[in-house]
This record gives C-alpha cells, sequence and structure tokens, in this order.
C-alpha cells in the first residue's frame, strides 16, 4: 500500500524525490553505456568505446551519492513503510545499475582488441540484439520504477528469459565456430565473455524489476519466473 | 444505535455477549465496544485481542480514542460523568463492568502510568508502599519492605533510591519520578499495566531507561502503551494498533504495521502524510 500524498515535512519529498532523480540520471547514463559498447563493437569504432570507458566513472560517482543521500534520510528522517521501501531499494537499483555500467565499460575494452581480429559473420550483431533487448529491459524497468507500476515490472521479470535463450544460442554458436578452426578461438572467447556479461546485466535488470515490485507491494516477488541460461550443464557432444 | 440510546446508557447498561470464552493466549478480549463522551462518538465498534506478556501499543492522531479505549480496560471512563461505555470487555474470560466486579480492585490488577509523572507527595517509600498497604497485599512491616525493594528493582530505579527512601518522590528527576510511579504501579502485582504517553514528558537518556524496561516488564506483564511517537510504538511494541476518528483501523505485528501496512490511512499516518 503505497501513498500518493504529499509528506507534513515537505523537505522530506525532496529528499525522496532527489535520490530519485539520481537514480533516473544513472538509469540514462547505463541505457547510453548499453547501446554504445554494442555499437562500437558492431562498427569497430574505437573512439565510441574510449567514450562509454571514460562515462563509467560518472556511474559509479552518482551511486556513491545515492549511497550517501540513502544514508543521510535513514539516519535523520528514519523512513517507515512505503518511505523505507523507496530508500531501501534505491540503495539497490543503484548497485544494480552501477553493475551494468561495469559490464557496459568491460564489453567496450574487449572492442578494443576484436577491432583487430577477423569476427565470425554475424556475432557482433547477434550481441547487439542482445544488448538492445537488455536496454529495452532496463528502460522499461525504470519507467515501472518512475510509475510504481508493479504489473509492467512483472513483464520485464519474465523477459529476462529471451535473453538467456540468446545467450544460450550464442554460446553454441562460439563453440561450433572455436572447434572448426582454432585461430577463431581469441575473438570467440572474448565474444563469449561479452555475451556472458549482457546476460548477466539482464540479472541486474530482473532484479531492479523485483525491487519495483516490492516497492509497490511490500513482498519480493516469488521465484516463479522462466529461468533460461542453461550452459553452466553444456557438455561436449 | 442512536445517539439518544447511548446517552440514557451507564456503563452497567451494555450490551453483554453471552458468555464469550476468551480467546487463546489472549490476555484482554474487547468486543464491540462503543464509548461516548455526551453526543460524541469517541469509539466505534472497537473488537481487539490483547495477548498476555506482550507490549501492545495503540498509535492515532491526537482525539483518534485510543486514550479513551484504554482507560477503558480498567474503567478510568466510570470517573467521567458524561461517558458511556458499551460492549463486551474481558480480562482473562471475566467481564470487567459486570456488576459484582469493583473497580478499585480492577485497578490492582490492571495499573496505570501516566503522561505525566505524578508521585504522591509523600516520601518514595510510601509512594510505592501506597497500593499495597490499602489492598492489604502486606501482612507486615518486613513484607512491605520487600514489596517496596522489589516493586523499586523492577522498575529499574532501586540503585538510584535505595539510600533516600524517606526523601519526598517529588524531588526525583522527571525520568526517576515517571520510573517511581511505575514502581508504584507494579507495587500491587498487577497482570496488566496501561501507559498513557509515559515517555513523552521525558528526555532521550529517561526515555530509553523506560523503554528497557517497559522491555523487561514484558516477562511478567501484559503491557499496553498508548504513545504518540512512532519510533517508541516500533521499538518497544510486538503489536500495533492504529485509531483513527474513533476507528480501530489496523492491528498487526509492528514490524508489518512499520514496514508494509494494509490500510492507506495507517500509512499516511505512520510516513508523517497528510491523512
Amino acid at each position: 500500500m503505497e501513498s500518493n500524498e504529499r509528506h507534513i515535512a515537505s523537505a522530506f519529498d525532496r529528499d525522496l524525490e532527489g535520490i530519485q532523480s539520481l537514480i533516473m540520471q544513472m538509469g540514462g547514463l547505463v541505457e547510453a553505456a548499453i547501446l554504445d559498447s554494442a555499437k562500437s563493437l558492431v562498427d569497430s569504432d574505437e573512439e565510441l568505446a574510449a567514450k562509454v570507458r571514460a562515462a563509467d566513472k560518472q556511474i559509479d560517482a552518482l551511486e556513491e551519492r545515492v549511497n550517501e543521500e540513502a544514508a543521510r534520510v535513514i539516519a535523520l528522517r528514519a523512513p517507515i513503510a512505503s518511505d523505507l521501501r523507496t530508500v531501501l531499494s534505491v540503495i539497490k537499483i543503484s548497485g544494480n545499475l552501477e553493475r551494468c555500467g561495469d559490464y557496459a565499460k568491460n564489453l567496450a575494452k574487449r572492442t578494443s582488441v576484436l577491432v583487430q581480429l577477423q569476427l565470425p559473420e554475424g556475432s557482433s550483431k547477434s550481441i547487439r540484439r542482445m544488448a538492445r533487448e537488455v536496454e529495452a529491459m532496463l528502460k522499461d524497468a525504470l519507467d515501472a520504477y518512475l510509475q510504481r507500476d508493479a504489473a509492467l515490472a512483472e513483464t520485464v521479470r519474465q523477459r529476462d528469459h529471451d535473453v538467456d535463450q540468446m545467450y544460450n544460442a550464442l554460446f553454441r554458436e562460439f563453440l561450433t565456430h572455436m572447434m572448426e578452426d582454432p585461430r577463431n578461438i581469441t575473438a570467440c572467447m572474448h565474444l563469449h565473455f561479452i555475451a556472458k556479461n549482457i546476460e548477466r546485466m539482464g540479472d541486474h535488470v530482473t532484479s531492479i524489476a523485483e525491487q519495483v515490485v516490492y516497492l509497490v507491494t511490500g513482498e519480493i516477488p516469488e521465484e516463479g519466473r522462466l529461468k533460461g541460461d542453461r550452459t553452466s550443464y553444456a557438455a561436449p557432444d | 444505535m442512536v445517539n439518544g440510546e447511548a446517552l440514557n446508557m451507564t456503563h452497567t447498561d451494555r450490551i453483554v455477549a453471552q458468555d464469550a470464552p476468551a480467546a487463546a493466549g489472549s490476555k484482554i478480549s474487547a468486543q464491540d465496544v462503543n464509548v461516548w463522551y455526551g453526543t460524541a462518538h469517541a469509539i466505534k465498534d472497537v473488537s481487539v485481542e490483547i495477548a498476555d506478556k506482550t507490549v501492545t501499543a495503540f498509535i492515532g492522531p491526537s482525539g483518534c480514542g485510543k486514550s479513551t479505549f484504554l482507560r477503558c480496560l480498567n474503567r478510568m471512563n466510570d470517573t467521567i460523568d458524561s461517558a458511556a461505555v458499551s460492549g463486551d470487555i474481558r480480562i482473562d474470560g471475566e467481564d470487567i463492568y459486570a456488576r459484582d466486579i469493583d473497580p478499585v480492585q480492577l485497578r490492582a490488577k490492571v495499573g496505570m502510568v501516566f503522561q505525566k509523572p505524578n508521585p504522591f507527595p509523600k516520601s518514595i517509600y510510601d509512594n510505592v508502599a501506597y497500593g499495597p498497604k490499602i489492598h492489604g497485599l502486606a501482612r507486615s512491616k518486613a513484607d512491605l519492605d520487600e514489596i517496596v525493594e522489589r516493586s523499586l528493582r523492577r522498575a529499574a530505579i532501586w540503585d538510584e533510591v535505595k539510600d533516600r527512601l524517606s526523601a519526598p518522590g517529588t524531588g526525583l528527576s522527571g525520568g526517576q519520578q515517571q520510573r517511581l510511579c511505575i514502581a508504584r504501579a507494579v507495587a500491587t502485582a498487577p497482570e496488566i499495566l496501561l501507559m498513557d504517553e509515559p515517555c513523552s514528558a521525558l528526555d532521550p537518556i529517561a526515555t530509553s531507561q523506560v523503554e528497557e524496561l517497559i522491555d523487561e516488564l514484558r516477562e511478567n506483564y501484559s503491557v499496553v502503551i498508548v504513545t504518540h511517537s512512532m519510533q517508541q510504538a516500533a521499538r518497544v511494541s510486538q503489536r500495533t494498533a492504529f485509531f483513527h476518528l474513533g476507528n480501530l483501523v489496523e492491528y498487526a505485528d509492528t514490524p508489518q504495521i512499520f514496514t508494509n501496512p494494509q490500510d492507506k490511512r495507517t500509512e499516511s499516518y505512520i510516513t508523517g502524510r497528510i491523512g
């Protein structure tokens, strides 16, 4: 049960709105980092990759500010009920966003190696498709957060399954390329780490969606969603 | 029920539920309690089960009826001429508004501590000894001494006053006076302690001491506390009841109320929104 009414102490509203706008800023930067890092890979654009790596500092700095502000609100305002859930959720969401930023930065780092290598046909486009899907999920998760829309957050949670499927397919594909020609191994190892990292981003976005459900309903959603990453059980055929 | 009927009622005219058994584990069982002050309907159909050996907090804005309801539990409203109480209130299954119940005996069993420390203008010793004396709980001076010491220890004030038991109670600090009043309340061996904003006149240190004491008292008593401090309710109670405009809006485990209240009015009130 969440109240849309204003606090009698209006400074409390300003504090909570301030932290949440930091989250939105972080979210915008992370979305850009995901798309740009994938684009830098497809276009072999080292300049863009360098830009993504540099921009991660801003994301890290914002996470720190979110945590400081959250600690301040807890100390000074002793938030309870939905206010408490808001503060707890911003702390967790900023952590999830920061990790996504790190993965995007890592993708950009690998781009500068991969520009010098011959990539298997179509692989960078598959990576970008996966990155776009995760970015779209993140966008919806953040919209769900802003609008306190638990139903939208639930759809985001379910969509993580698609990302897992894409990762499974890429995993198989890279294995095949490596078996075909050992000269593919360096590129495919890097591409595989990239795919794995994007899959992990999907998990962080799912966690953000779960925080939205918690924020709105007061309950962490049950584990009732499809799990698609089966590569942990993959063995040579 | 219309107000006209209510106006003519006295506390002995209330509706009596037919031999309602006390719910398992509950110390106080209230059913359909209504209270009027003249034409003002202060408590509206409140039913609540209060557990034994538990601290139950009543919260709500001023005028919501929480203190009025608290005062029903030891018939303090009897002393207000315009007050009319209806419904059924039982302690251990016994109807406390029954004709054969002596309110004075009832109040020995259901002790009360008020907002402002109100020691008698007597010595510290006599403040505590007064209740046991009038209720004939001590057979000898030695008996009485023992009750006084035990009560002062229980109220966590013995070490501070043991060397000046004959000094006036009014000479103590506010926090000490309040703990003296708690010692006075426990001296008659009550089973239930009602506390009406016991810390609102105390500084933070004395408040912590009284809260610590409340937590200890829970071992032996059912404690019901009315408080305006949400944080205090969260700190000391296991169950919280939220009153609003004479209604009991929500009654649940304290962690539930303070993390995920189910009623919008509770949420608005405890988070400091206009509601």
